[in-house]
């Protein structure tokens, strides 16, 4: 009778008396991902704790509507560097977001063309490069032949390591997108740019979205470029063809100064510079969230 | 308030129907010696094929014979598939929509589609069905309105959504997704319809809901529907094309005649072997 039993089925009965071997072992394995989990969490929660400890003191309405003070003078604030961070990350967008929406079309409606395989291989690339480099290139081409550092400059910068996150991930996105809908908007006539425009952008928005948040993210903080685009200003100014100051350079400028005084801003500078990205990032969520709940009728 | 506006758009062909009785319909499509590659691989043979005016006609055959395929060469889907090539014509009202002048869009619009899945926008109802319109440049608030209800009411699904057009597409069950699909097609008014298994992802109360709809479709549309359930193909169509994969695994026409004949009386042995369920 026992030898009936085919291997299978021996198997399965082995398998039912190491229940408890299983559990456990199944246990142990998820607890082990959790750790893993929580590691990756730690350095986020420990700086963001570190940055509000140092930073929190020096926090003050003044310290957002003040322009810096000189060394030893108390008081003063960043009020310029918001701004001008602002403006260049909005230069920034102006110039990145549009060329990279287009050229992710482009490469998502043809993949395998010369040109296609070149833009996706050339933006893989070009987000490996050092932000530095990007600097220099816009040091280069617009600082030299203007004779002056400019928010415009800046901007300029910032949009060439921008491009590549945007695109790439709105690719990505557009990739998402079920063919069905695609071919919906075609089989009614619609030309390829309709389509694009009408269907699927709207169906990937929630993902483009989060894109364009990572490319401002990413860009927001770059100080490097920064020293030779924007380079800075401790006067308030909107002067898109003047040195203009931004957050990440301000944070930079603070922190190497030997004055306590400068430290202390330099990281509620930092403070401010991470709830400001963080807040937009939330916004945007939440604007992408309710648009989502909207279109798949909650 | 519609029904005027629905007696305007029928073709002509209706009334000539009716003078010769048993005369075949002339031919709203005409396929001739179409042969259809993906790149080196034939998936179509010498296919030779008709669609009468305002009746329907059902492609069947088991999986992979080129069904879908057929189906989608009829209005240039197959176009956006890398490395498809068509050989032969395609004819609609005598015209080659193959022809090397022939405007894509316009094949498109005059020959419309409802593919397997329901595939609504995530749009608003509304939106869904002014979207073909819109694409025409019909911009009227009114117009667009009369579109929206004429359209909704001529899918079946007017009552069902007539209080929550502003509401998403995606709201709708399946088989409501699927007749506000077949809403936004007959919202441009194409002159053949075209659908690809439009009931599979049906439940069957859906299913005879779209069956209904196409009868009533057929008055004012040559409808042609591709469907692997043969009860449905015996139900609805006027005529059937039997198709089969070759060898070589090119899909080929094997018989197209009457659905009665087909069904009662099949001529080629295959078909019969086919439609009394005993391969496929």
């Amino acid at each position: 009778m026992e030898s009936a039993l085919s291997p299978v089925r021996a198997a399965q009965h082995r398998a039912r008396s190491n229940y408890r071997t299983r559990q456990i072992v199944n246990r142990v394995m998820l607890a082990l991902c959790g750790l893993a989990a929580l590691i990756a969490v730690i350095p986020l929660v420990w700086i963001l704790g570190y940055v509000v400890q140092r930073g929190v003191g020096a926090l003050s309405l003044d310290f957002f509507t003040q322009l810096p003070t000189p060394v030893g003078v108390p008081g003063g604030g960043i009020l310029n560097a918001i701004v001008g961070s602002a403006i260049v990350v909005g230069i920034a967008c102006a110039i990145s977001i549009p060329v990279s929406l287009t050229a992710a079309f482009y490469v998502y409606a043809r993949p395998n063309t010369l040109l296609g395989t070149l833009i996706r291989f050339s933006t893989d690339v070009l987000s490996g490069v050092p932000s530095i480099i990007m600097g220099i290139f816009a040091y280069t081409v617009f600082v030299l032949t203007q004779g002056h550092f400019s928010a415009l400059s800046g901007g300029f910068a910032l949009a060439i390591i921008m491009t590549p996150i945007v695109l790439r991930t709105t690719e990505e996105m557009l990739k998402l997108v079920p063919k069905t809908l695609r071919d919906g908007s075609l089989a009614l006539g619609a030309a390829d740019w309709r389509t694009a425009l009408n269907v699927l952008l709207p169906a990937a928005m929630s993902g483009v979205i989060t894109g364009i948040m990572l490319g401002i993210a990413r860009v927001a903080g770059e100080a490097a470029p920064m020293l030779f685009t924007a380079f800075g200003n401790p006067f308030f100014s909107t002067a898109l063809d003047q040195p203009i100051a931004t957050l990440p350079h301000q944070i930079y400028v603070y922190a190497i100064s030997p004055y306590r005084d400068w430290q202390d801003k330099a990281w509620a500078t930092a403070l401010v510079l991470i709830a400001l990205v963080m807040g937009l990032e939330i916004i945007a969520r939440g604007v992408a969230s309710w648009q989502e709940r909207k279109l798949r009728g909650r | 308030m519609m029904s005027h506006e629905q007696v305007q758009v029928l073709p002509p062909a209706l009334s000539m129907r009716s003078v010769q009785k048993d005369a075949a319909p002339s031919p709203k499509m005409l396929v001739r010696n179409m042969n259809f590659y993906y790149g080196s691989f034939r998936a179509l043979a010498d296919i030779n094929l008709e669609f009468p005016e305002n009746q329907i006609t059902a492609i069947i055959g088991p999986s992979g014979c080129g069904k879908s395929t057929l189906l989608r060469t009829l209005d240039r889907m197959n176009d956006l598939v890398p490395h498809a090539r068509v050989e032969g014509e395609i004819l609609l009202d005598g015209e080659n929509i193959y022809a090397p002048n022939m405007d894509v869009v316009s094949v498109r619009r005059r020959v419309g589609m409802v593919f397997q899945r329901p595939n609504p926008f995530p749009k608003s109802i509304y939106d869904n069905v002014i979207y073909g319109p819109r694409l025409l440049g019909i911009r009227d608030k009114k117009v667009l309105d009369e579109i929206v209800e004429k359209s909704l009411r001529g899918s079946a699904l007017w009552d069902e959504v007539k209080d929550k057009l502003h509401e998403s597409g995606l709201a709708l069950s399946g088989g409501q997704q699927q007749r506000l699909c077949i809403a936004r097609m007959i919202a441009v008014e194409p002159e053949v319809v075209l659908m690809d298994e439009p009931c599979s992802a049906l439940d069957p109360v859906a299913t005879i809901k779209i069956e209904d709809l196409m009868r009533d479709l057929r008055n004012n549309y040559t409808i042609i529907i591709v469907t692997h359930n043969m009860q449905q193909a015996a139900r609805v169509s006027d005529y059937t094309a039997m198709m089969m994969m070759r060898p070589d695994r090119a899909g080929e026409m094997i018989e197209f005649n009457k659905t009665r004949q087909i069904f009662t009386n099949p001529q080629d042995k295959r078909t019969e072997d086919y439609v009394t369920g005993r391969f496929g």
